[in-house]
Formats: structure tokens, sequence, C-alpha cells
């Protein structure tokens, strides 16, 4: 599904990822972890292709396809989806509106018609439920005057209509209480599916009770320097980063 | 006039309609002097009492000088380089569609705008543009059912001469500003509403009917009078940017609503604005003025105001009678080398009174912006209320927005509010748009609206639907 090879990339002339190696397959779900300022949102957003992260080397493949060419808009018309971790409010912009014209163009893209007014709010009662979401949410602008909660939960919502193939989840569980975040992977796990892949970047091990991967990466320095099963995040939450840290200069040394 | 008993038969059937005033008119040389406003008032076959007031306003005007206080920037006008009566169509315009900036003619194609309505817009000169005329007297028969006068001023001036003695001037008098003086003692022509004694006007009244009058347009006078107990909702201008061949476009417009009456006065402003250096723009300064004059009346002014080279403007309120409202929605578009001043003035003087001003600036490109606001609470108004909210969003990186609002409180029991935000268009607003699927352009257009959507909701729907996409249009390529 994903496949990524010698990913280099800079923020403001700083070198921040520096030959990032991923490969996740169809229907599996990798965790990205590591310490802060390793480099792991700045993965999320050049996936996503945000302007001002310059990539410097190596390629981005989706199905086998270039990633990185394409304009932000482009890439989830591919099937790309990315939850923000800090999502953004758009006042004025009626929830509903916007949703349905994000739904529209990923579905134009996929040679689709266009959703009608009436299977469209099914479709979204369907999906809130899912998410123990209210129906009010859909009246109101976009992400204007929702909890930290509710502006997660929105964007697995989004998720949820949209439908990509790789979802790519940015720190989607920081500020979750305990609750909310039992929800929010509730969401992510109603959407497993054998055609979908799902990287979620964190912190911590806790989503990862709730979520379980199939492979744990941890990402030090721009690079990955580890690769494990489910259990490699345990070990994690019990040692930090450190261990792994140092066994890589005891490596290299 | 001609000897064809047909065409003579043509012409006077248009004239009954009151769809177009001068037949056989021809253009003045320019200049201005009291013989120029003789010769005008003359050819309107206006009555002496209408004479008399534009020379008063001329010789008021004559020493006068243009105010220098708005933070916009053109070269002197030479106001004896006008013409002050020109023939309605032909003169100096484009021959041809191909003959007009290919800009516009893009936005036209952009907004679906016919054909023939394009050459109208466009000021090319065609012969018969609408059928508006049919549609425009089945509308004048059920107005003319409910009692409601709603006819060209020059009319008026002839058919209503003691309503219009009565009450113009009555709101922007002939010495208010320069412009104002100007205008009074020039003016063309313009529209003239009365609405009698509690009757709510059976349908929206709209400039757009009597369109084949759009030429009339370099000094328009509009005067709208709500009796007591009576409602009116008017329309002026329309989405499609227009074009003239005069650049100076100095209007006036009052408004007089009586004990409980309503006004709701709504304006799509989409004047050229010049080409991409702003040659060739219009200028528009524009004296709106609504007097509350009677207890529990209420006045509210809509703006959707995109084009124009400069604007000038500031649709105010006097809320004179006790327990009266007044209230301001503006949306301001500046792109290119576009320069706008606009604002409102909410004059408290009766007891209770209660203003609202909603401001939404938004400039793009090297636009320029300034929203000036009064808010004076005169030493009787007790109880008087204001709030003011004015947000300016900028998209790009050389464009600029300005706020001067001017706060004076002479009760001690007022209350006044004032809220103003700056903000650029988010790159992480339009990334997080990006990032769903929708493309930049759908992106900025959902913001943008967003942004306006307090005022939009304020005008008519149909006016509302058309406002958001010569919004979409107008913004189209400002960001990035």
């Amino acid at each position: 599904m994903l496949s990524v090879k010698g990913l280099k990339a800079s923020v403001e002339g700083r070198e921040i990822l520096r030959g990032l190696d991923l490969e996740v397959g169809a229907g599996e779900v990798h965790a990205i972890m590591g310490p802060n300022g390793s480099g792991k949102s700045t993965l999320a957003h050049v996936l996503a292709g945000r302007e001002g992260y310059e990539v410097t080397g190596g390629r981005i493949l989706l199905e086998g396809e270039d990633l990185l060419d394409p304009a932000p808009e482009e890439r989830a018309r591919k099937g790309l989806f990315l939850a923000f971790q800090y999502p953004v409010e758009l006042p004025g912009v009626n929830n509903t509106y916007f949703l349905k014209a994000a739904l529209n163009a990923v579905r134009k893209a996929r040679g689709e018609p266009e959703i009608d007014a009436v299977s469209f709010l099914r479709l979204m009662r369907e999906k809130l439920k899912v998410l123990h979401l209210d129906d009010s949410l859909l009246k109101r602008a976009v992400n204007v005057g929702f909890s930290g909660g509710e502006k997660k939960r929105n964007e697995i919502f989004q998720m949820a209509l949209l439908e990509p193939k790789l979802a790519v989840l940015d720190e989607t569980d920081s500020g979750l209480d305990i609750d909310a975040l039992r929800l929010v992977a509730d969401g992510v796990n109603a959407l497993r599916s054998p055609d979908r892949s799902v990287v979620l970047v964190t912190h911590y091990q806790r989503l990862l009770d709730y979520i379980e991967p199939d492979r744990v990466h941890v990402l030090v320095h721009g690079r990955i320097l580890r690769s494990g099963g489910k259990e490699l995040a345990l070990e994690l939450e019990e040692k930090g980063y450190g261990w792994i840290e140092a066994d890589q200069e005891g490596e290299a040394a | 006039m001609s000897a064809d008993p047909l065409a003579e038969n043509l012409v006077k059937a248009e004239y009954e309609q009151g769809f177009v005033t001068e037949i056989d008119s021809d253009t003045l040389p320019p200049g201005l002097d009291e013989d120029t406003v003789r010769a005008i008032s003359k050819r309107k076959g206006e009555p002496d009492f209408m004479l008399d007031w534009r020379l008063k306003a001329y010789r008021h005007w004559l020493g006068m000088e243009a105010p220098k206080w708005a933070s916009v920037h053109y070269p002197a006008i030479d106001y004896q380089a006008i013409s002050y009566f020109s023939a309605p169509k032909g003169r100096g315009g484009p021959k041809s569609l191909d003959e007009v900036d290919p800009a516009l003619l893009e936005t036209y194609e952009k907004l679906g705008i016919p054909i023939e309505e394009q050459k109208a817009l466009a000021g090319v000169a065609v012969d018969a543009v609408f059928d508006s005329v049919s549609v425009a007297t089945t509308f004048r028969e059920k107005l003319a059912e409910a009692g409601v006068v709603f006819c060209a001023i020059s009319e008026a001036v002839r058919d209503y001469p003691d309503l219009v003695q009565k009450y113009l001037g009555s709101v922007v008098p002939h010495t208010d500003n320069f412009y104002a003086a100007l205008n009074s003692a020039v003016f063309s022509d313009g529209t003239f509403v009365y609405v009698p004694k509690g009757v709510r006007c059976p349908m929206e009244l709209s400039t757009y009917f009597r369109i084949n009058e759009a030429k009339t347009g370099q000094f328009e006078r509009t005067l709208i009078v709500a009796d007591e107990g009576s409602s009116v909702s008017y329309l002026e201008g329309c989405t499609a940017p227009m074009r003239d061949e005069n650049q100076l476009h100095a209007a006036v417009v009052e408004l007089v609503a009586l004990d409980d009456a309503h006004i709701k006065y709504s304006t799509v402003q989409n004047w050229y604005p010049g080409d991409e250096e702003g040659r060739g723009g219009i200028y528009n300064f524009v004296t709106k003025r609504g007097d509350c004059r009677g207890a529990r009346s209420k006045i509210s002014w809509t703006q959707v105001e995109t084009g124009s080279a400069i604007t000038w403007k500031y649709p105010s309120c006097i809320l004179r009678g006790d327990d009266s409202v007044g209230a301001f929605y503006s949306v301001a578009v500046t792109r290119g080398m576009q320069q706008a001043d606009t604002g409102t003035k909410m004059i408290h003087i009766g007891r209770n009174t209660s203003s609202t001003i909603v401001s939404k600036g938004i400039s793009a490109g090297q636009g320029r912006q300034a929203y000036r606001g009064l808010v004076r609470i005169a030493q009787r108004a007790e109880n008087a209320r204001n709030h003011t909210q004015c947000d300016s969003l900028l998209i790009g990186g050389q464009c600029a927005a300005h706020t001067f609002p001017y706060i004076e409180v002479k009760n001690p029991t007022a209350k006044t509010e004032h809220e103003a935000t700056t903000s650029k268009i988010g790159e992480d607003q339009l990334f997080y748009c990006r990032s769903r699927g929708l493309s930049e352009e759908d992106g900025v257009s959902m913001i943008v609206n967003g942004f306006c959507k307090e005022v939009f909701n304020e005008l008519p729907m149909e006016f509302a639907v058309e406002a958001q996409k010569l919004l979409s249009v107008s913004l189209e390529g400002a960001v990035g």
C-alpha cells in the first residue's frame, strides 16, 4: 500500500527526516512512535503534502504510484487521509456542507456520481452513531467551539465518511481522556479492513491498548531505528526511548 | 421627433411605462456652471422648486472642497472636464464585445451571463436588450394595486411634486458634503419609492427591472419614503460587473421611515474595478443615509461591495424616533489595485434606540481598505445600544486593512460594544480543506464565504446565492 524509501525532508533548511524507510501492506496498522522532535509529525505532513516541508531525497509510493508530486487535494482524492493533531477551525463553514463537498470531490475522482442529499444524511447519521457524536455537530461550523475530544472524534468521523485507502493519524490520542480515547479507537477499529491501511503516529503506548498494531516502528532523529511487533511498544513503555538511541550508538561504534 | 407614426407610438408607449425618460437627449458640452444646471432642469421639464433647489446646491458646492480625510489615493478630478448631461447610450462606449477588456468577459462567462446581457453590462450599444418592459409592467400593476409608487425620480418630480418637495434633501441636505452637493445640483436620474401608510410592499423592489435606465447612473438620486406602519425591501445593483464610460459616480440615497415603518436596503455593487493596473475603474463616491424619523421605525443597510477602483461610502442611520433600530451589514472586497474607505454612521438621538454594525472586509492582491465607523449617542438618547463587529480578512502579503472606529457618547446610560479582528486567510485552514480533497479555489471560496456568512444571511435569498458566487469569482486566483 504505502512504500517510503530513503525519505529526506527539511523544514526551514533544517533536515528533519534523514533517510526514512517504511513499508505498510494493505490492511495493516502500523504505529510510529518516537521521542519529541524525532520527526513523527513531519512524516505525517510530508505524506499529506503540506507546504513548507521540503523533500530533498527519496520517494513515496501509494499503491505503486508516486505520491510526492501530486498536490494535497490530489493525494486526498487518491485515497490518503490525514487526521490532524490540531484540527483547524473554519468559522461560518457548516460542517455538513464541508463534508459533503469533500466527499463529492473524492467521489468524483473515483469516478462515482455525486451523493444525493438524502443518502448523504443517512450515511452521516450512521457514522455519527459509531463515534457517539451528537447530531448537532452537523449544524455547527467546522470545529468551531468543539471541545478537544470532539475535534479529534470529528476527524475520525470525516475519515469514516471519506473511506480512505491510507489513513495517517497524527497524535490523535493526545489530549483525550480515557473515554474519548476509547471512542476514537472504536471508530478506527470499525474502519479496519483488508484494503485499508492505517499509520498511527503516537507518543504513548496507551492508544495501542485499544488499536492493536501489526507493526511498531521507532523513529529517532529522522530515521526508523527499530521495528517490531506490538511487544516493542510495551518494551518502549517500560524502558523509554533512551536504550534504542544508546543501542544505535553502540552499533555504530 | 420622428415623423413615422409607428415609431412615435412606440416612443410614447415606452414613456408611459416610465422606463425611458429621455428620448432624444443629446450631450451637453463638458463644464459646469449655473447655465449647465438650468439646462439639465429644463431638459427634464422640472418645476421651479426643483431648479431653485439645484441652484442652491450648486452655489453651495462652489464654496466647498473635496474631502481629503478618506484613506484613498487618486489624482485630482477636473469637474469642468465632465459632461453633466449625456445621451443615454452609444457615445464613447465600445462598439462590440471585441473591444471590451477580456478579463471582464471571462468574469461574465463564469457568472453565466447571457451574451446580450453581457453587451448591456459592458456598455456596448444595443437596441432591445431585455424583455424587461413587459415584466416590469406586470410588476407595476401589482404595485399600483397596493398603492406603492415606484418610478424614476424625474418622473416623480413631475407626478408627485408634493412628496418630492417634502422629502428630497430632508435626509441628505444639499449642503451635506462635497459630492452630495454636486449630486443635488446635477443629478441625472434615479429611483423614487413611496409606500403608503400600513402597506407592506408586495414584492422586493429592484433596480434590475429598470436596467434600461442604467446609463443614468453617474449622478444617481434615490429617495425612498416608507409611511407609517409600512415596509419595503429594496435591492440595488446586480452581481455582474458593470462598465461605464463615466469614471466618477456620485450617488445620493435617502431613506425616510416614519412611525413603525421598516426599510431594508440591499446593495450589490460591482462596478468595473479597472484593469490590472487599476486603469479605467469607476470612482464610487456615494452618500447613503436613512432617517428613522418615526418611533419604532427600522432601517437596515446590507451591502456587498466588490467593484469600483475607489469606493467612498458610509450608509448611515439617524435614529431619531424613540425605540428605532438601525443596522448595517457589509462585505467589502478589494483586490488588484482597488481601494475602499467604507463604513457607517449610527446617530442615536431618540430614546431606547439600538444599532448593529457588522462589517467584513476582505483584502487581496494590493487592495487597500479601511473601515470607518461613527457611533454617536446624543445627550437625550437614554438607553441607547450599539454593537459593532468589524472583521478583516487578508489574503496574500501585499494588501492592507485599517479600522477607524469613532465612538461619541453623551449619555451615561448608553451601552456600546466594539469588537474588531484582523486575520490572514490561514495557510492551515487552506491546507485543511485541501487535505480533504477540496481544490484550492473551493477552499478559499468556502473560507471566505464562511467569513461573510453573517452578512449574506441578511440578504434576500436569491441575492445571497448570487453574492456568494460573485465573491468566489472575484477572489479566484487570489491565493498563491
